[in-house]
């Protein structure tokens, strides 16, 4: 299997507080892997890290593509997302002020081929791949049943379509790999298990790698073939589901929380 | 279908305008007078409709537009003074509004990393440093400042420029760059993480709107006769913002309502000169109070709009 990404020994504290200490991470092709931990153990933290919105105080973040491997920590954060990694954010962040085509169009400028000129004049240039632009946003919209609401303010679409559309939004960049940050938070279980087989979906029809945060253990535990475990900013196990279920450290980190739900 | 309908209405109502204004200026119905007002509405609709681009669209606070204007201003004037011809004048338009976008570029690159009240900040600083230059300047010849600059300025010239820059920058908010713009004022952080450059469509837009505004100072010139660096100090920068904010930020039809309106407000109190700001203030309090996203909103003026009022109106009547 080819690897897709590979973390080591990432830190990064705030002030006293080690969000984050010496983390080793590897991802590999087409894999869906979970990350979990109690609160407050740095798993967003860590997001922030791989997406360039913190920088790391120690430690390396590869991407490979192919035969190239580019390093992603100093990178900006646009700069990341153009190298084909994706995410959502925990606390949903739309543009919540444009449609919901918008939304998603707006992410797709990593590709644009048309320049200034043609956007201040519209020509045939400009007619064209902005027809394109909304065909294949349309496309990606159809997937999470958004397409009939392409006209409507992101802000004003129920919860769990908020969820899916900053999933339709990040894919529309063209990642390699999708970083989700529980994307189930604030659903109820029907929309919950509606959102696993999105996902799962997700990654056999799309050439992708995914890495997902979630609290919801029995989400994690049904579609995630790997997980990691955070507490206290470090990774303290790695393992299938069987195999995490049953480590000790694991269920003291969660202890009172109850691993089989 | 409708939609190669709704472009030649623009187009029709842009020639309506134009050949009416040609018109009065003909018959002479537009004197002297009215004629210096139009000239200073057209000028303010491109400074305002060049600050929303900024401002309203791309969510940089920016209280340095008059700077802009007055090296689109000087360096005009500069030239037409001694090119004395419609090429010149031509030439004047076009290097003045290329000294702003190349002031805007230095500037913006370092300030354009600054938030909200911070950048404000620094482009106030910029627009005064400008002043001051123009103020010490021999060239420009100081507080004096120039008299006697060509004028150039006629309706045509004036149409073609305003209406150039409202088409203009429409269709780059219209397009990826544009909406891209857009995405920076609505979330950072989210722009960022889908692959939009920040500091990069900051400066576009930054540059964008300094050159239009240079364009508006070339006009200004070009029809004013003489300049001198107070004609562009903070009060002007103020006055620009807040037809950006009164017509709605973030739509450009608002800003050409607002420039009109305000116009229209203050044509009207010439005529009671001791009481005229106090009225202009009241007249803002009062629309800010009543409207205060401004009185557009973010919405641009469309005949889908004026059907859908007219809808409802019907709906809530019967
Ligand atoms: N910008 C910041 N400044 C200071 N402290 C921070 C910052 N971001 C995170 N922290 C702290 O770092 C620690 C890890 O936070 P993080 O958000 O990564 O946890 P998490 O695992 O995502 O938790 P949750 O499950 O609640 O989302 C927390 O103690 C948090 O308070
Ligand atoms: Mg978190």
């Amino acid at each position: 299997m080819n690897k897709v990404l590979s973390v080591q020994k990432l830190s990064k504290s705030f002030g006293g507080l080690a969000a984050v200490t010496s983390v080793n991470l590897e991802l590999f092709q087409g894999e869906l892997v979970g990350l979990i931990g109690p609160n407050g153990a740095g798993k967003t933290t860590f997001f922030n890290l791989l997406t360039g919105i913190y920088m790391p105080e120690k430690g390396s973040i590869e991407l490979h593509r192919g035969s190239e491997v580019f390093s992603l920590q100093k990178r900006k954060p646009h700069d990341i997302c153009r190298l084909g990694v994706a995410r959502t954010f925990q606390n949903i962040r739309l543009f919540r002020d444009l449609s919901v085509l918008d939304n998603v169009r707006t992410a797709m400028n990593k590709n644009l081929k048309y320049g200034l000129f043609p956007a201040l004049f519209h020509t045939g240039t400009y007619q064209k791949e902005e027809e394109e632009l909304v065909e294949k946003s349309m496309e990606l919209l159809k997937i999470f049943d958004l397409e009939s609401k392409a006209s409507e303010l992101a802000k004003n679409l129920p919860y769990g379509d908020q969820r899916h559309l900053e999933i339709a939004r990040a894919l529309a960049t063209d990642p390699v790999l999708l970083l989700l940050d529980e994307p189930a938070a604030g659903m109820n279980p029907a929309e919950t298990s509606q959102l696993t087989r999105t996902i799962s979906w997700i990654r056999e029809n799309f050439d992708l790698t995914i890495l997902l945060i979630e609290h919801d253990m029995s989400l994690v535990m049904s579609i995630c073939e790997r997980m990691y475990v955070l507490d206290y900013g470090l990774m303290i196990a790695e393992g299938t589901p069987e195999m995490i279920k049953k480590d000790p450290r694991v269920i003291k980190a969660y202890l009172g929380e109850d691993l089989h739900a | 279908m409708a939609l190669l309908q709704k472009g030649w209405l623009k187009y029709i109502l842009m020639l309506l305008v134009f050949v009416v204004g040609q018109v009065l200026v003909m018959t002479g119905i537009l004197n002297d007078y009215l004629f210096a007002t139009l000239t200073t509405l057209c000028i303010n609709i491109i400074l305002a409709v060049s600050l929303n681009l900024i401002t309203g669209f791309t969510g940089q606070f920016s209280l340095g537009h008059a700077g802009f204007m007055s090296i689109g201003a000087y360096v005009c004037a500069l030239i037409t003074m001694r090119i004395s011809t419609i090429p010149g004048f031509l030439l004047g338009v076009f290097a003045g509004a290329c000294a702003a976008a190349l002031v805007g570029f230095i500037v913006g690159l370092p300030t354009l990393r600054l938030r909200g009240d911070y950048l404000a900040i620094a482009t106030l600083g910029m627009a005064e440093i400008i002043r001051i230059v123009f103020l010490n300047l021999e060239i420009t010849n100081g507080a004096a400042g120039l008299n006697g600059v060509p004028q150039f300025v006629t309706w045509p010239w004036l149409f073609l420029f305003t209406a150039g820059t409202i088409h203009l920058i429409s269709n780059f908010i219209h397009s990826a760059h544009g909406r891209a713009c857009i995405t920076l004022r609505e979330d950072e952080i989210a722009a960022e993480s889908i692959g939009i450059d920040a500091t990069r469509y900051k400066v576009t837009a930054f540059v964008m709107g300094a050159f239009f505004a240079g364009i508006a100072g070339s006009l200004y010139a070009s029809y004013f006769y003489f300049l001198r660096p107070t004609l562009f100090g903070f009060s002007r920068s103020i006055d620009i913002l807040v037809i950006v904010v009164l017509g709605g930020i973030g739509s450009l039809s608002g800003s050409v309502i607002a420039a009109i309106l305000l116009a229209l407000i203050s044509t009207y109190l010439q005529s009671f000169p001791e009481l005229r700001m106090v009225f202009y203030a009241v007249a803002l309090v009062v629309i800010m109070i009543l409207r205060p996203q401004g009185l557009m909103g973010s919405k641009e003026l469309s005949f889908d709009l004026l059907r859908n009022l007219g809808r409802s109106r019907k709906r809530r009547s019967s």
